[in-house]
């Protein structure tokens, strides 16, 4: 994939009153001055994780006496088994759960995204503009706004509190419609698609066998996007969830946190069941780094 | 222009015109799926809470025979209006605006300008130690951020001489929380947007006797508006959703109350006080605020078109 700018004449020089410098070597941002600057922002970034890193092998006493330091004082496996146990081993089935929710409704996600997305930039059809315009407005309406009217909808229907409450809602993201077209355009060429028809393709088949696979760096960037957002979802399983069987990882650990009062016990379970949760988002970041780059400037340099 | 680097709306006629069609059917069936989902889970549910909206319930006194659901016109959105607890909430989240996203986009376009620059060592490792914290659930970020908070537990409260009382102020620990989480998002788009200004421009600068801080501040970014723009809008209706982080630092900020932003006071209307009409219409006051906001700021900051800069070879 390639980051090309349009070529754009440079602007025209302003020639009046000083004549062509030879190109100065920047001194006033020294290159030191530079590192050190980023170098701060890295350990603002990175600090909160370290201490997600080093605290999660404390007990209770160690983690709220504040000593991360001793190794001597570190029961990794402890806290694991403590995980493993709670609650009848609870926190596992969070886990599956998040993967569940975050895995299959990401890639129906991104899927239901890149079709209609193609759909929109490869077909025409009466009303498309409109129905576009439409889908752009849904990008604007905060999907915070729009779970508690979600929960009423579904209460009425009576499917509060199951698997689908939760999961049919994150298959909907009119901005993965919008980033998929955007790709569309992008990567399928119409010459390709002229050449499938001549040999007798139908428009399904084109597109199954051809835009999906050229799309296919849209598709994974959609998916990461999703992912991301269903994994990290609160509020909307807040709302929709009362069985604890049902919660995903980042709602069980808000569970087991507000618990900690009471009982003091909670507080390196969620410690470690934080670490535990992150770790699969930062391995796939680190991974897939082309893909979701290239989602967000797709999206947001337009 | 050639094909392919133009927006999807100017490709539209060009690309689609060449086969003209009898049937709709393959645009139909690949757009159905969406459609559904879009209906169901966007539409509909709106629709539901503005008819929500408008009714209220009456209890019966003694808690026999149950409630009765009678139509109550706006009466619901001049309560909530009305409700001081909610125009707080607004109140919240216009000082949370005013002190993040200055902070946040300040923050994020230096770094980018920063990385941007030929001066820097271990670019990738900076660029993906920024992005990190998005990676972390909000809950997760709150939940770490509110240990490092906690006095006796923190080392950066006992780093800082033990006398930090953030949790006091519930504001600024949340506004922290979110600059962790959103900087280095915003750093890669900024640095994209700066990878595309175009070379030429930056040597003319330069020839005409641009410092390095001159150039910054008058050729890239001035040429990164768009993005700018981008970031400042999704920034705004994320701000407007404010509910994961302060509801986490709850439990060890007591300045947080159960309303203490819009969407907080949604929530306890509906499970605390049971009241679904008052929730629906704050829900819809939230949605218009949110897209009324944004069309706002789409307007004022579009003044030149948009640039495309990303584009297959």
């Amino acid at each position: 994939m390639t980051t090309l700018a349009p070529p754009r004449p440079a602007r025209q020089r302003r020639t009046a009153d000083h004549g062509p410098h030879p190109a100065r070597r920047p001194r006033l941002l020294s290159s030191s001055a530079v590192n050190a600057a980023l170098g701060l922002a890295v350990v603002y970034t990175l600090l909160p994780l370290a201490w997600l890193v080093l605290a999660s092998p404390l007990n209770t006493t160690d983690l709220l006496g504040g000593d991360l330091f001793d190794p001597s004082r570190w029961h990794l496996a402890a806290n694991l088994h403590g995980l493993a146990t709670a609650d009848g081993g609870i926190y596992f089935r969070w886990f599956l759960n998040s993967l569940l929710y975050a895995g299959i409704g990401g890639l129906l996600c991104a899927l239901v995204c890149t079709c209609a997305g193609y759909a929109f930039e490869v077909h025409a059809f009466p009303g498309k503009e409109k129905l576009f315009g439409l889908v752009l407005l849904g990008v604007l309406v905060p999907t915070t706004a729009l779970a508690l009217p979600m929960y009423l909808l579904a209460s009425k229907v009576g499917v509060v509190n199951t698997f689908w409450a939760v999961f049919l809602p994150s298959l909907v993201n009119p901005f993965g419609v919008y980033l998929s077209r955007v790709f569309a355009g992008g990567y399928v060429p119409g010459e390709v698609l002229e050449a499938a028809r001549m040999d007798g393709a139908g428009e399904l088949r084109t597109f199954w066998s051809i835009g999906l696979r050229m799309m296919l760096p849209g598709f994974v960037a959609v998916f990461l996007f999703q992912f991301t957002a269903i994994w990290n979802n609160f509020f909307l399983p807040l709302v929709m969830l009362s069985d604890s069987r049902l919660y995903p990882v980042s709602l069980g650990l808000y569970s087991w946190d507000t618990q900690t009062h009471a009982f003091p016990e909670f507080y390196p379970l969620v410690v470690t069941g934080s670490l535990l949760a992150v770790l699969p988002l930062v391995v796939a970041f680190v991974a897939l780094q082309r893909f979701w780059k290239a989602g967000m400037t797709a999206g947001s340099v337009k | 222009m050639t094909t392919g680097t133009t927006s999807p709306t100017d490709t539209a006629p060009a690309r689609t015109g060449r086969r003209p069609r009898g049937r709709y059917g393959a645009p139909a069936a690949l757009i159905a799926p969406f459609l559904v989902l879009f209906t169901a889970c966007t539409l509909v549910p709106i629709g539901y809470a503005v008819w929500l909206s408008l009714f209220t319930e009456h209890r019966s006194g003694l808690g026999f025979g149950g409630s009765t659901t009678v139509f109550d016109g706006i009466g619901n959105y001049t309560h909530v209006l009305a409700d001081h607890a909610f125009r707080s909430g607004f109140v919240t989240i216009g000082c949370y605006v005013v002190l993040y996203i200055p902070v946040m986009v300040a923050l994020s376009l230096a770094l980018s300008l920063l990385l941007d620059s030929a001066l820097v060592r271990a670019r990738r490792f900076v660029q993906l130690s920024l992005f990190l914290p998005h990676a972390v659930p909000g809950v997760i970020a709150a939940l770490i951020w509110a240990f490092l908070y906690t006095p006796g537990v923190s080392p950066v409260v006992a780093a800082l001489g033990g006398g930090l009382n953030i949790l006091g102020h519930p504001l600024p620990a949340v506004v922290n929380v979110a600059v962790w989480e959103w900087t280095g998002y915003n750093v890669v788009i900024f640095y994209a947007a700066l990878q595309a200004v175009p070379r030429e421009v930056l040597e003319a600068a330069v020839v005409d006797g641009a410092g390095p801080l001159r150039t910054a501040l008058s050729i890239k970014v001035p040429l990164i508006r768009s993005s700018l723009a981008v970031v400042a809008l999704f920034t705004v209706i994320g701000s407007l959703q404010l509910f994961t982080e302060p509801t986490i630092l709850q439990g060890a900020a007591p300045g947080i109350t159960s309303s203490w932003t819009p969407n907080m006071f949604a929530w306890t209307a509906a499970f605390t006080n049971d009241d679904y009409g008052v929730a629906a219409a704050s829900s819809v006051i939230l949605a218009v605020a949110a897209a009324a906001l944004s069309f706002v700021v789409t307007r004022a900051t579009r003044n030149r078109p948009a640039r495309r800069t990303e584009t297959a070879a």
